[in-house]
């Protein structure tokens, strides 16, 4: 088979997942299909393999292969064709996608077992997969933005998943109007980039530009159209990625189920702009302030939400501004040039904040649904599978060697750093963040797994997990039921079920391991792979310094190891200390737990004018113009006009013999005027 | 006299029966009023017709008679029911066709 | 000797005219109609419109008159004096009130276009005495001159005629009819066919509505009978 082929079964099995147990939703029994959607997702990453080792098989400067199924509108001034591109970043994307996602389906069919929407978040994870291996399958800019609308929808479906929790549905709007905010970037942003490449192939888009005779957009540096529309671009990274200042939806999208948040908004769909800036790497080296741009929002956004996630108490909220904030850094290497490293740190992202998401979500089962870090303590003994995951986790994402999270975060770091010049601020900046990172990942550890046991951990060293009486939204706590559009009844731990146990220990050794293939001097796994992709890049081969990779590595590690001393003394040696801080810096604590206050930025700046236009229009115009004026004058001349002639039909018999004879009179009075 | 003259009288026995056929308020009234337009047609038309000296006019004329017989029996049959029917025999009162 | 005759009958005749109108009792005016027939068929001898004049008497005069005779004695109805009517006392509405003097308003303006037309502009030809006249058994306006128009020329208009008399005769039993008289209770014990499949008015609106009468009345003679009195109680309503 060919290698486009396996690229087309990479995308025809979880369509036909998504199908299936969609239209089947009333046949399917028990877990039957959670099985079903995990086979699917299980055999396009078999096609994936094959795809890799087709693909491998191509000498590397063929590695680029499109594949077109047919011709949408071919014609003067604009080629749109279904066709998908299999090179080695769209490898290397699905392969990761839709090995997380087996794992994830895995972890769910015990997640979501007996709650009553069980076939219908299948077939919504299904289409998420399908719709994420569409965007970075996708040859060109068509069904790139139709890739990128879909997963919105789907993150949309997936947030609001038990949808009679209104906490869940304002979130889901909340993501998918910001989400469309970024949708209009992209949109825009193509347009700008085909009004001067006249095509939307991405090949042929990157041809143009890099033409040394004829570039597409002339031979100056910054041409005005090509920064608007790399800058409209990374408005659409942006808002996927969760990016400042689009960031807000990201923490409320906790509210779906924690598979959803360890899928999406852990490991791909916010990882699509990191794909977005890669893959336009032509068009974004040729505008360097649209770099510039990037790097200098992807280090804001990991210094800010390392600091928010510093003062949150909800546990899938540490992890989501943890997301935010590892999101930045991938956002700012690619922005820098560091395109493999920002990749890797992408995969190794991936496999250990899943893992931390499906950590977590085993000890909110523990908790029967209950998020809040100050509710949990102590759950060391009762859950030790789960206590293990989170620390590898947690190391990885400290960037403690010999985990993978050390070796790809600090690759970046050390690309920024050689860009020399301003990016030293990005440098310094990104170790900060570690150092925050390492902070609140223990932080989170620790007041969960140690101290006191709680009550619901005591019960479970006796073997007997917690159910509350009432089910309650953990957020507002709210009264809910069992019913459909609510979680269901069963509250699932990893030490207790297989599928769970399974995902998070193969996820655990990714996390642990990945990071052996590209390790700094010794391997360059990553490095080779993508390099086709990269082949026209000035900045993908680095030179690279020794003597700073050596002190970013040892700096890297220090800060990681000073970040968890730091938490364990803070919060499990001298209990109090956490609260004397919080007393002593009152209003930093302030700035942090109102999240730098950008939702009442954004409250202020957008959402009351519009509301307040929206009652403009609804009380004043419509009520005024439209209803009373054009509506009601229509029908009123209507009325008038037939009350009037309605006046003629007295019911007088007399009355019509009259007007016969008017009439009469009329007619002779005319033939006597003609006469 | 004249053939104008009879078209005169013609013109004001139609024009007595245009008013007595709008003011009048006794149906039956009303239908006497109307013969007397019809009559005055039925002059009009046999003046023309010794006019032009051929019998066309008499024959319409005869024709009209007839008409006016049929129309009267249906008319008053009409009034006979309603009387049958207790309903006020008044053109003001039967108004139920309005609106 | 003529003009002094067509003066008479022509005053009778506006006289009578007159009088249908203005007379307060309808009995009244329907003796002054009679008078303005006669005097019409006066003109019509004038016009040596023979057999025509003698039609007029015998049965425009005689016959629908006598008619009419006979359905004011029965119905009879309440006259107005003229000072009443043109006040419009009694009358419903405005249109009831000012329709009186606008009607005569526009009846006059009717007579006056006709006059106009008649004595205006040169319509000479009516100024003449008519055609020329030659006396004989079939001369102009006799009845043989007439029948033989009738059964030649005018046959088609004469079979008209005599089916729409019977059309009006058929008409007048139908539209004065009393309902439920005799021989309508055999038919309302007749069973039809469809009674016996399934009771009388089933599936209709009137079942929906709740408004037939109880089964054991059954058959439509009967419910006929049942809506006679309903009008008639809602006639006495709207008197």
């Amino acid at each position: 088979m060919s290698t486009t082929t396996y690229g087309w079964l990479v995308l025809a099995f979880p369509l036909a997942g998504t199908l299936v147990t969609a239209l089947g939703f009333r046949t399917w029994r028990g877990r039957a299909a959670g099985w079903i959607a995990t086979g699917a997702i299980f055999l396009a990453f078999l096609a994936a393999l094959g795809a890799l080792i087709s693909l491998q098989g191509h000498s590397p400067q063929h590695r680029e292969l499109v594949s077109s199924l047919w011709n949408y509108a071919v014609t003067v001034g604009i080629d749109a064709r279904m066709s998908i591109l299999v090179d080695p970043l769209s490898v290397y994307m699905i392969l990761v996608v839709t090995g997380i996602s087996t794992l994830i389906h895995l972890y769910s069919v015990s997640y979501m077992d007996k709650d009553r929407g069980f076939v219908r978040f299948f077939s919504y994870l299904n289409f998420f997969v399908f719709s994420m291996l569409l965007l970075v399958l996708a040859s060109n800019f068509l069904l790139l933005i139709v890739g990128w609308a879909f997963v919105g929808a789907a993150s949309y479906l997936l947030i609001s998943f038990w949808y009679r929790r209104k906490t869940a549905t304002q979130a889901g709007i909340k993501a998918f109007v910001i989400n469309v905010v970024g949708d209009v970037g992209l949109v825009l942003g193509t347009y700008f980039i085909f009004k001067h490449t006249h095509t939307l192939e991405f090949l042929k888009t990157f041809h143009a530009v890099e033409s040394h005779t004829h570039p597409a957009f002339g031979f100056a540096g910054d041409n005005g159209d090509l920064v608007a529309g790399c800058v409209l671009l990374l408005v659409g990274a942006f808002a996927k990625s969760a990016q400042i200042p689009l960031h807000t939806w990201l923490p409320d999208a906790m509210e779906g189920p924690t598979p959803v948040s360890a899928l999406i908004h852990a490991a791909t769909m916010v990882t699509a702009g990191v794909y977005l800036i890669a893959r336009m790497h032509p068009l974004f080296e040729r505008a360097p302030a649209a770099q510039d741009v990037g790097a200098v929002i992807g280090a804001l956004t990991l210094l800010i939400a390392g600091t928010i996630a510093l003062v949150q108490t909800d546990i899938k909220r540490v992890i989501a501004y943890s997301t935010m904030s590892q999101i930045g850094y991938m956002i700012m290497g690619v922005s820098v040039g560091a395109y493999a490293a920002g990749l890797f740190h992408l995969m190794t992202h991936a496999f250990f904040k899943a893992l931390l998401f499906m950590a977590a979500g085993s000890i909110i089962g523990a908790m029967a649904g209950e998020q809040s870090l100050e509710k949990m303590g102590g759950f060391r003994k009762a859950l030790p599978f789960t206590y293990a995951c989170f620390i590898i986790g947690g190391l990885a994402l400290s960037g403690i060697p010999p985990f993978s999270g050390f070796f790809s975060k600090d690759e970046i770091l050390l690309v920024t750093g050689e860009r020399g010049g301003w990016h030293w601020a990005l440098y310094a900046a990104g170790y900060v963040g570690a150092f925050l990172t390492a902070i609140y990942t223990f932080r989170m550890i620790f007041r969960a797994f140690h101290g006191e046991p709680v009550p619901e951990a005591r019960e479970l060293k006796q073997g007997h997990m917690h159910h509350a009486e009432t089910p309650r939204n953990p957020a507002n706590g709210e009264e809910e039921d069992l019913d459909v559009g609510f979680p269901g009844p069963t509250h699932a731990i990893a030490e207790r079920a297989l599928p769970m146990k399974l995902a998070m220990a193969l996820l655990a050794l990714g996390a642990t391991g990945v990071g052996l293939v590209q390790i700094p001097k010794v391997d360059f796994v990553i490095d080779d792979f993508l390099r086709p992709t990269f082949a026209t890049s000035p900045l993908y081969e680095p030179h690279t310094k020794t003597g700073l990779l050596w002190f970013g590595l040892a700096l890297g590690t220090v800060l990681g190891l000073a970040g968890i001393a730091i938490a364990y003394r803070v919060w499990v040696a001298r209990p109090g200390t956490a609260a004397a801080i919080q007393a002593r810096m009152g209003a930093v604590y302030e700035l942090l737990v109102h999240k730098w206050y950008f939702d009442e930025l954004i409250a202020t700046l957008v959402v009351r004018p519009a509301a307040a236009a929206g009652a403009f229009a609804r009380d004043t115009f419509e009520r005024v113009f439209v209803d009373e004026t054009l509506i009601g004058g229509t029908t009123g001349i209507v009325r008038a006009g037939s009350a009037t002639v309605r006046a003629a039909q007295s019911g007088f018999v007399r009355y019509y013999a009259a007007l016969l004879i008017l009439g009469v009179t009329g007619v002779g009075f005319y033939f006597l005027l003609q006469s | 006299m004249s053939i104008a003259w009879y078209l005169a009288v013609s013109a004001i026995v139609f024009s007595l029966g245009a008013v007595g056929v709008m003011t009048r308020r006794n149906p039956l009234v009303v239908l006497l009023c109307l013969e007397l337009m019809l009559n005055g047609g039925n002059l009009a038309l046999i003046a023309f017709s010794r006019m032009w000296g051929n019998g066309d006019g008499q024959i319409l004329a005869i024709v009209v008679m007839t008409v006016a017989a049929c129309e009267v029996c249906i008319g008053l049959g009409m009034i006979v029911a309603l009387y049958r029917r207790h309903l006020p025999i008044d053109t003001d009162e039967l108004r139920e066709l309005q609106g | 000797m003529s003009s002094v005759l067509f003066f008479i009958a022509a005053i009778g005749v506006i006289s009578g005219a007159v009088g249908v109108v203005v007379l307060r009792n309808p009995f009244f005016s329907v003796l002054a109609l009679v008078a303005h027939l006669l005097s019409l068929a006066v003109l019509f001898l004038l016009l040596r419109a023979e057999f025509v004049a003698a039609v007029q008497v015998v049965v425009y005069a005689g016959a629908v008159m006598v008619l009419y005779v006979f359905v004011v004695a029965y119905v009879g109805g309440e006259g107005e004096t003229l000072g009443e009517r043109l006040r419009g006392v009694g009358a419903h509405g405005p249109v009831g009130s000012g329709l009186r003097l606008g009607g005569a308003i526009v009846a006059g303006a009717l007579l006056v276009e006709l006059l106009i037309a008649l004595l205006g502009t040169g319509l000479e030809a009516v100024n003449g005495y008519g055609a020329g006249y030659a006396p004989g058994p079939h001369a102009y306006g006799t009845p043989a001159y007439i029948g033989k128009l009738l059964l030649t020329r005018f046959l088609l208009v004469f079979e008209l005629a005599s089916f729409l008399l019977l059309i009006a005769a058929v008409g007048g039993v139908v539209l004065a009819r009393r309902r439920g008289g005799l021989g309508e209770d055999d038919e309302a014990d007749a069973l039809a066919p469809l009674d016996l499949a399934r009771p009388w008015g089933t599936g209709t609106i009137a079942e929906g509505a709740g408004m037939l009468p109880p089964a054991d009345q059954g058959s439509p003679g009967r419910a006929d009978r049942a809506g006679e009195s309903r009008v008639e109680t809602g006639a006495g309503r709207h008197s």
